[in-house]
């Protein structure tokens, strides 16, 4: 306890120190984000600066081991990192899906040389990953993915299509699925391998999205040759590889609604809708609606703070990172809604400067992907009745 | 502090759990209720309870208690809200015992703590007056009296008014209804001249009373905290109160669900189990969700409350509110899901809808802590 007392006073002094006052402020836009890889750029001085220092003390991703460039911390130091980044609202020095979700396949699946190959090229923001999980027909329904892998002396020779992979046209690697026995039933024939976006034979064509931006595209294979030693996992055992990704990737955006916490809502509210002299807001149902958001918001922080504590007490079921999914990302678009409402016709601005290029509009818009992207909301409902209820037949 | 709860924890949860289920389980409550019990609760428990050191939960080591804090005292509650067993343990050895320890003055505490630890004075906090918990719209009287006060109006939703021995009643000697100052807390002995006590009967078959005060005469000594000041020592003790009603439905929530859920993998209609519906499988998920949720916020409160009372306000405002939320959606669903049979007086399904509805109300429904919320956030 006095220990974890003292690493704690240290961190607040080493943030203190290291976090550029830039980079304490709530982001604002997409450029915002550091994603890394061999094409990027930083957007300032201080985003480079901060990632520089996070990226020397290991603290890229602070619990990975050092030996991959992690900072070797335990549960309970890395919750302090956490909490004492929050508490001066440093924003994260590297957003990566290495980091959310192919490194802890990497860490549970992977050989000594795939890790040592890729984790400290994630750590250090050098390799940016991109995801080939769906494809046209196998959205909710993955397991019947139909791009095909096959055998050629040591190498698997890639045909087909994913679509929806984000980022895919900034990714310098990607890790995907495919599928290896065509014979075998849909879940046992599919194998998770990992790949260069500059092999020949991929090629990427981006898809426009409601909001006007296009982080997705479709991803064409066309006899892509991969060693076969870029399998991670067993062969035909891919499945397993997938759904332990999954569970990383659902708790990742199950939290994506608390970050970029900037004003409250009840004041941003206020700014249009004006209050009483007492201060309440001039619109009661939507004061009723903020405040009940409220409460649903600092319950599910709640419950994603003991998620981790029940993990690490030994006590938690592999299926409720679905279960959090649900919640944080309807309520993230609850959220939105709110805004939005608050906002009225000021928040329906697309291009101006003074809405900042329509932010709130563009931003409210991304929401609706949440209960869609890493599997959709009513998917999760079905994981939670079959594996945590035990219902029959879901 | 981890959001779990500790081996010690634990282990108190299930001696409460085997005691409880063992002695109390619903049919226990709905004995009570067909026999119209005088009491309402099982004496003979209650001795068992201060046996145990459950009486004395909160009650500091030097004054007989076990000196232990809101989450053990949510861990008990939690077990009684699974059976809907009616016991003193909320308004006494809960409600009364933590204003008795935050706003006594050595004599008080030394007269009624360690009877409250060996279970044999029973006690009653009166705050409400309206049909909605308001506390600070407090307007009964207590006039100054030569050396003490006079006390006149009327008390309603006073848990285990009918049996307690000693009264905690929130007055007015100072102000308007509204105002924070003015309010001050009197130990009053129910058998005092001009107190007229009511038992009502409940929707949920467990104990409240309405009190009326004519010119019921108190002295200095029963002042509890300081006069005119007694609004914060109100709202910690309340504050400790709702965060052991929430504990409370998360009992009663969780077990009403898992109760449905049994019944989704047992009852059979169009030739299979109606748990493979998939109408019925996801509202099932959600109400997991929700009642997961809400064990975490209901923790985070009583933790909070261990460590400040003061500053736990948001925190359990949080956790009343969705306590109150969770454990109706888990009812409601639970006698819909029930189909006819989710209907029948012979089901215990609907004890727990009816004592949720009762919970919601005491200390504030969902509303008012929402309300309470934006308040305090400004808004
Ligand atoms: C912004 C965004 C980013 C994404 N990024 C990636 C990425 O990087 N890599 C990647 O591989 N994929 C990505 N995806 C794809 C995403 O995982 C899929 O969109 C998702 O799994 C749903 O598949 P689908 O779109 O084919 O919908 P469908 O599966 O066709 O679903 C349509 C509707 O039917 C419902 N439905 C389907 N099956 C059932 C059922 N059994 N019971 C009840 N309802 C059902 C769904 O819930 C949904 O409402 C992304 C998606 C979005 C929106
Ligand atoms: C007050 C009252 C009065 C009544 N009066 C009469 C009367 O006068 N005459 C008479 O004949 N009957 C009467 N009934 C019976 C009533 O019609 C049945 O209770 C009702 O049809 C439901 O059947 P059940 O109770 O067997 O529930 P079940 O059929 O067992 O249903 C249990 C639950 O499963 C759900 N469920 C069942 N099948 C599906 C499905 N395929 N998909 C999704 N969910 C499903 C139901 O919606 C319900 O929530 C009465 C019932 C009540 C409560």
């Amino acid at each position: 306890m006095a220990d974890l007392e003292k690493f704690r006073s240290e961190t607040r002094a080493w943030l203190e120190q290291n976090c550029p006052p830039e980079m304490r402020k709530p982001m604002t836009s997409d450029g915002d984000t550091f994603w890394g890889g061999r094409n990027t750029k930083f957007s300032s001085e201080a985003q480079r600066v901060w990632f520089e220092r996070m990226r020397d003390k290991g603290w890229t991703v602070p619990h990975w081991p050092r030996e991959y460039g992690g900072g070797g911390l335990d549960g309970e130091e890395a919750k302090i990192v956490r909490q004492e980044m929050a508490a001066i609202g440093a924003r994260q020095p590297l957003t990566s899906f290495g980091i959310s979700m192919l490194g802890p396949a990497l860490l549970k699946y992977g050989t000594e040389e795939q890790k040592k190959e890729h984790l400290p090229k994630i750590t250090a923001g050098l390799i940016r990953w991109c995801q080939g999980y769906s494809e046209p027909n196998a959205g909710s329904d993955l397991a019947s993915l139909q791009t095909r892998a096959e055998s050629d002396g040591n190498d698997y020779i890639i045909n087909g299509q994913k679509i929806w992979t984000s980022y895919a046209n900034y990714a310098d690697w990607i890790f995907c699925l495919v599928r290896t026995d065509p014979a075998a039933k849909k879940h046992d024939g599919i194998s998770f391998i990992l790949f260069d976006m500059t092999s020949k034979g991929v090629s990427t064509k981006p898809i426009l999205l409601i909001s006007g931006y296009s982080p997705f595209c479709e991803t064409f294979f066309d006899n892509v040759r991969v060693p076969k030693s870029h399998v991670v996992g067993t062969v035909n055992r891919g499945w397993d590889v997938a759904k332990y990704l999954l569970q990383h990737e659902r708790a990742m955006i199950s939290g994506m609604g608390e970050r970029g916490v900037g004003r409250p809502l009840g004041q941003i509210a206020a700014d249009s809708v004006g209050a009483d002299a007492q201060g309440k807001l001039d619109d009661a149902q939507l004061r009723s609606q903020i405040a009940t958001f409220e409460v649903d918001e600092a319950a599910l922080a709640a419950a994603a703070e003991r998620a981790v504590d029940l993990a690490k007490a030994g006590q938690s079921h592999p299926a409720f990172s679905s279960a959090m999914k649900y919640y944080g990302t309807e309520l993230n678009k609850r959220r939105y809604e709110i805004l939005m409402s608050a906002g009225g016709s000021d928040a329906l601005e697309w291009e101006s400067e003074r809405s900042r290029g329509g932010a709130r509009p563009r931003a409210w818009l991304r929401t609706k992907a949440n209960s869609i992207e890493g599997g959709t909301s009513e998917v999760m409902l079905g994981i939670v009745a079959k594996r945590i209820l035990d219902l029959p037949g879901a | 502090m981890a959001l779990v709860l500790t081996e010690e924890q634990s282990m108190l949860r299930d001696s409460a759990r085997g005691l409880i289920s063992d002695k109390a389980p619903v049919s226990h409550l709905r004995q009570l209720r067909d026999s119209k019990d005088a009491t309402g609760f099982s004496r003979d428990l209650w001795k068992t309870f201060a046996e145990m050191g459950f009486s004395g939960l909160l009650v500091p080591e030097k004054f007989g208690g076990s000196g232990l804090g809101c989450v053990e005292a949510g861990v008990v509650m939690e077990e009684i809200g699974r059976t809907l067993m009616p016991s003193p343990f909320l308004a006494t050895s809960v409600v009364a015992a933590s204003a008795l320890s935050r706003g006594g003055s050595e004599a008080q505490k030394a007269q009624h703590l360690p009877k409250i630890s060996d279970g044999s004075l029973l006690a009653a906090l009166a705050v409400d007056e309206g049909a909605k918990h308001r506390p600070l719209q407090t307007s009964l009287q207590a006039a100054r009296s030569g050396n003490g006060f006079k006390l006149s109006g009327d008390k309603a939703f006073v848990v285990d008014g009918h049996t307690a021995d000693l009264l905690i009643v929130a007055a007015r000697t100072a102000g308007a209804a509204g105002d924070r100052n003015g309010l001050t807390l009197f130990l009053v002995d129910p058998k005092s001249k001009g107190l007229a006590v009511e038992r009502t009967a409940m929707v949920d078959s467990h104990n409240a009373a309405r009190i009326a005060f004519d010119n019921v005469e108190v002295n200095a000594d029963s002042v509890l905290g300081e006069v005119d000041q007694g609004y914060g020592l109100l709202e910690g003790v309340l504050n400790i109160g709702r965060g052991a009603v929430a504990s409370e439905m998360v009992g009663l929530g969780e077990e009403v669900f898992g109760r449905t859920v049994t019944y989704l993998k047992e009852r059979k209609q169009f030739g299979k189990a109606i748990g493979e519906f998939q109408a019925l499988q996801h509202r099932a998920a959600q109400l997991y969700i929700e009642i997961e949720i809400t064990r975490a916020a209901v923790l985070k409160a009583l933790q909070a409350l261990d460590a400040d009372a003061d500053k736990a306000g948001t925190a359990v405002a949080v956790a009343k509110a969705r306590a109150g939320t969770t454990a109706t959606q888990a009812v409601q669903e639970g006698v819909q899901m029930h189909g006819g049979m989710g209907m029948t007086d012979q089901f215990d399904i609907g004890f727990f809808m009816k004592r949720a509805r009762v919970c919601q109300e005491l200390f504030g429904d969902s509303n008012f802590h929402a309300d309470q919320l934006a308040r305090g956030k400004g808004y």
